[in-house]
């Protein structure tokens, strides 16, 4: 490993993205827009429900959108040649990843800021334990995002494979993870893959947060989403492969 | 005696349930080394195999002594793949620059790989707006940096024109002039004569090997087209 290779991935990632204009606007945009529609929703009804499904959506957010982005950048790594170029040089594995988890990471971490910014600045929902700390849990959520990206991205030949990964992988963690229905109240299989889930711990860590001053529930949770953050990356090292067939 | 750049020795590749490669022996040398044959025949198998890219059924392959893809190679041995193998959505100089910085070559190196490749005047222009030749000198650009003892090129002047091919040639001609080792592919014959040493290959075999002259001699032929078809039809008189 080599931190002037990775910073240089991680760099050349982020001005890749900001070349793509529309990407960027959609990456900081739509998670502002659709916490609004959230709370909009269910501005007549019964105003404690955004601030039971806020979180949750705030947790979602870097997860989804940074899946996505990286298994699609990286497989398009893997069919255009550079990946295969870059890994007849000094580039180390764990370089590549880490780059990517680290520029997505940032980028999480600006799309964060300003989802919760508008959350709590605009839409009055309220957090009992520190805001910043909605940061850390946004910035853990993505980099597990990213790196299960570049994970699913192994399987993939193609764009279109790699986006169909999104229902497979991602929605059964959304409809686990305990915002629709409360984990305790699901039946005892389901409660207890979504204890294996990585997502589960994400959300939780939102909705401890909004809900109590208490930070150590909230640490515990970040670190179970970092460890599977660790892990995907770890198995993510293993699918790149310096000799292919 | 001077030792050999390149050794491959009873190398078999194996790709699917096909030997793209049965086992090949061969030895370059510093200069410019054309590898010529019709597409499908293992060129391409075989220059992976050179960078370390390829999986290898069993045979050895040493690159300046060092086995293909180790560590020490991986600055001394430049590769550029059929694919452009650059990123469209960044300016050649930023995709320079990155790779420079992976590479760990002086960041003003990218300034003299975009004018080796004569590229000054769309050093600003995003790769994804340029023509398919301007591209694939992009990707050459690249593989120039830290000027490698080595460059393995795939198919490096596909598609450009004469005037164009010419050029690269010639500095393919000036980088071995600097004392390394150029293998070039290439499945368009009439190249065949701008390289010092030609491996003709055909079906995972070299079935050639000496300078363009000594190939028409030995085979009789007026042109290096007609050499090639020349021992293919002894081959299959033989067979």
């Amino acid at each position: 490993m080599n931190a002037r290779i990775t910073l240089a991935v991680a760099g050349r990632v982020l001005r890749q993205v900001r070349r793509d204009h529309r990407t960027l606007a959609m990456l900081l945009v739509v998670p502002c827009a659709l916490i609004s529609l959230l709370w909009w929703m269910f501005e007549d009804l019964d105003p404690d429900l955004f601030d039971r499904f806020g979180p949750g959506l705030l947790a979602m957010f870097p997860f989804i959108v940074m899946f996505l982005v990286t298994s699609v950048t990286t497989l398009r790594e893997r069919s255009s040649g550079t990946l295969e170029r870059l890994l007849t040089m000094p580039l180390g594995k764990l370089d590549f990843l880490l780059g990517y988890a680290l520029a997505f990471g940032l980028l999480a971490a600006v799309q964060s800021a300003l989802a919760v910014a508008v959350s709590v600045g605009l839409l009055g929902l309220e957090v009992q334990g520190p805001v910043w700390l909605l940061g850390v849990v946004a910035v853990a959520d993505a980099v597990l995002g990213t790196a299960l990206g570049l994970l699913v991205s192994a399987f993939a030949t193609t764009e279109f494979q790699a986006v169909q990964f999104m229902p497979a992988f991602v929605l059964p963690q959304i409809l686990l993870c305990g915002l629709f229905v409360p984990r305790e109240a699901m039946p005892g299989v389901l409660e207890a893959i979504s204890d294996v889930l990585p997502l589960s711990y994400a959300v939780d860590a939102m909705q401890v947060l909004v809900g109590a001053a208490d930070t150590g529930e909230v640490w515990r949770d970040v670190t179970v989403v970092a460890c599977f953050a660790v892990a995907a990356l770890a198995l993510g090292a293993a699918t790149l492969r310096r000799r292919t067939p | 005696m001077m030792k050999n750049v390149i050794e491959v020795r009873d190398l078999v590749v194996v790709r699917g349930s096909r030997e793209v490669l049965p086992g090949i022996s061969l030895d370059i040398g510093a200069g410019v080394a054309g590898l010529l044959g019709p597409s499908g025949c293992g060129k391409t198998t075989l220059m992976r195999c050179l960078v370390g890219a390829q999986r290898v059924r069993s045979g050895t392959v040493e690159v300046l002594g060092e086995p293909a893809g180790s560590p020490p190679l991986r600055t001394r041995v430049g590769y550029v793949t059929q694919a452009a193998s650059v990123y469209d959505d960044l300016t050649v100089a930023e995709n320079l620059a990155f790779f420079a910085r992976v590479l760990g070559v002086d960041p003003g190196q990218v300034d003299e790989a975009v004018a080796a490749v004569g590229l000054d005047d769309h050093r600003s222009q995003v790769v994804g707006s340029l023509s398919g030749g301007q591209r694939s000198r992009v990707s050459l650009a690249v593989a120039l940096l830290g000027t490698p003892d080595v460059l393995v090129l795939d198919e490096p002047t596909v598609g450009l024109d004469p005037v164009l091919r010419r050029d690269l040639w010639e500095l393919f001609h000036r980088i071995a002039e600097g004392g390394a080792a150029v293998l070039v592919s290439s499945h368009v014959m009439d190249e065949a004569e701008r390289s010092d040493r030609l491996l003709l290959m055909r079906e995972g075999r070299i079935i050639a090997d000496g300078s363009p002259e000594q190939i028409r001699e030995r085979t009789g032929a007026r042109d290096i087209e007609q050499a090639f078809l020349r021992l293919v039809e002894g081959q299959e008189e033989v067979a």
